[in-house]
């Protein structure tokens, strides 16, 4: 005759409850639809499972060791940062070796064989330009993701509340130093932009400083009124246009450079505002995605569509 | 001990990568030490710039000017080095971008959980993990 | 004297990045973070950067800013909405209650 096994009282109580039928193993296998009304206001009902101050307890010890390993980590990357730069070359070196041919190359011939004035533009958008491509990529992927994520459309949230919002142009000091400043803001973006390959700027800051008068522009005249003039069509359109004119125009240059082929784009005399081949155009596709890429960025934040 | 005296004397000299150092270092801290998820951002577009400051001071050579050819004059004598401004120029736009999508993500969480603070974020979400899918 | 104002330049920066560690509020945050970008931009053109002086004037100081002044306005929205709805639905079984006592 065999013992009964002594059972600890945890694994008793589990056990009556298994054999009155009160543990239900295909609770989790069965699909949300299936749930009986009962259950699913169960669900729905947010009721935590554990006890809230010892959680609390529990992730003020964990916060301990966190922060002490948290510490450790900043002076140890600190140290060795520091460290490497005690080994650089000195600031201001002219004998550095960041300093080599090919920083001479760009800056001695990039006029001769780009055409710019400007060697940062001449650099990046034609001895670098597959580089700028994909940067206007990201730019443009980095739309789409904020596109998701504050898209609105199945929600009928925030709409209570945004006639509640001021109406920056009642105020007559905005609206007058705003009809003042936009217009003057929009002439430096495009002169930033059109003059890239011979004075400081280009496609990035003049992008930047054009979609930063365009945000202006939405801000205080209203979002109805900016997405009535610029709409989400117009801005889809730019911006496609403007990165497959990237890539048409970059691929042709790509293909008849390779090949020693003639091209039809010639540098033309450098300081003029038509030179320097396929940068000014280029200068101007890629201000228009950045552009575009800033103004989406404050109409989805603001009102969460274009 | 000279070792560490030309350690010192050349940190001193490289004041520029020092700060650009210090201030990796200070957003980093940020971004491990705050609870808010705002801060956070914040803290990762302060490394942002410690990176394009260093890259920056790196290509800057003392008595030189900008890389934009002034009457013919293309000896790299008169410039300073243009690659690290080309670099920087577009990690500047492509670090707005970044912190735009991290924004977003913070609404999103926002939404779901109602709090922006770490702990309380993964409470609830370890809480909660056993309720909704 | 160009060594000087960009070692007082540094300290600036240095000193706002503290601060933006120390403040409490992302507000505050915020704010210090839009004038540490104008102090870098200043930094870049004694850098001999200017195409980076405004990118960076526009980009870090203008745009960035105005995002992170939205997310906290959609934040507070999004509580102005979650109050909005208790409300309501404090306030609708109540009448269902009422609809209900009515039929019986």
């Amino acid at each position: 005759m065999l013992d009964k096994p002594k059972l600890d009282p945890e694994f008793s109580s589990i056990w009556t409850l298994w054999k009155n039928g009160q543990i239900d193993l295909t609770g989790s296998l069965r699909s949300p639809g299936h749930q009986d009304p009962a259950s699913v206001k169960s669900v729905e009902k947010y009721r935590p499972r554990r006890d809230r101050s010892a959680f609390s307890h529990y992730v003020q010890k964990s916060n301990h060791l966190y922060n002490i390993l948290a510490t450790v980590l900043c002076v140890f990357f600190a140290c060795l940062m520091l460290m490497t730069v005690a080994n650089l070359p000195l600031y201001g070196d002219p004998n550095a070796p960041t300093v080599n041919e090919v920083a001479e190359r760009y800056v001695e011939k990039g006029t001769e064989e780009t055409g710019a004035v400007n060697t940062v533009a001449g650099m990046i958008l034609d001895y670098r330009a597959f580089d700028t491509l994909g940067e206007s990529f990201v730019l443009f992927t980095s739309v789409c993701a904020v596109t998701i994520l504050m898209n609105l459309s199945s929600k009928r949230q925030h709409v209570k509340h945004t006639k509640e919002s001021i109406n920056y142009a009642d105020d007559m000091i905005v609206r007058g130093v705003c009809r003042f400043l936009v217009p003057l803001i929009m002439v430096f973006g495009i002169y930033i932009l059109l003059n890239g390959h011979l004075s400081p700027g280009g496609g990035f800051s003049g992008g930047a400083v054009l979609g930063a008068g365009l945000i202006i522009y939405a801000m205080v005249w209203g979002e109805e009124q900016a997405s009535r003039i610029i709409s989400a069509r117009l801005i889809k359109t730019v911006v496609l246009c403007s990165l497959g004119f990237y890539c048409v125009a970059k691929s042709y240059s790509f293909f008849t450079g390779a090949n020693h082929l003639h091209s039809i784009i010639s540098p033309g005399t450098p300081g003029r505002i038509l030179s320097a081949g396929l940068i000014l155009p280029l200068n101007v596709a890629v201000g228009f995605v950045v552009c575009c890429t800033m103004y989406s960025f404050y109409m989805f934040f603001r009102r969460g569509k274009l | 001990m000279t070792a560490l005296l030309t350690y010192c004397t050349n940190l001193f000299n490289n004041y520029e990568e020092v700060v650009a150092v210090i201030l990796f270092s200070i957003g980093f801290c940020i971004l491990l030490f705050s609870r808010n998820l705002i801060k956070k951002v914040v803290g990762l577009d302060i490394m942002d710039t410690g990176v394009f400051l260093l890259l920056a001071s790196r290509g800057y050579i003392e008595g030189r000017s900008v890389p934009i050819i002034v009457d013919g004059v293309t000896s790299m004598e008169n410039y300073i080095n243009p690659i690290p401004a080309g670099l920087v120029l577009t990690g500047i736009v492509v670090s707005v971008s970044v912190s735009a999508l991290m924004l977003s993500l913070t609404v999103r969480i926002y939404r779901t959980y109602r709090t922006l603070d770490v702990d309380a974020l993964y409470m609830m979400m370890s809480v909660s993990k056993g309720g909704k899918r | 004297m160009m060594t000087a104002f960009r070692i007082i330049l540094l300290t600036a920066l240095v000193i706002c990045a503290v601060a933006t560690a120390i403040v409490k509020k992302p507000m505050q945050a915020i704010i210090i973070y839009m004038a540490y970008s104008v102090i870098m931009s200043v930094i870049w053109i004694l850098l001999e950067s200017p195409d980076l002086a405004i990118t960076e004037a526009a980009v870090g100081a203008g745009v960035t800013g105005i995002l992170f002044f939205l997310t906290l306005h959609r934040i507070n929205l999004i509580d102005k909405d979650a109050a909005h709805d208790q409300k309501q639905n404090e306030e609708q079984p109540s009448e269902k209650e009422k609809e209900e006592t009515h039929a019986g």
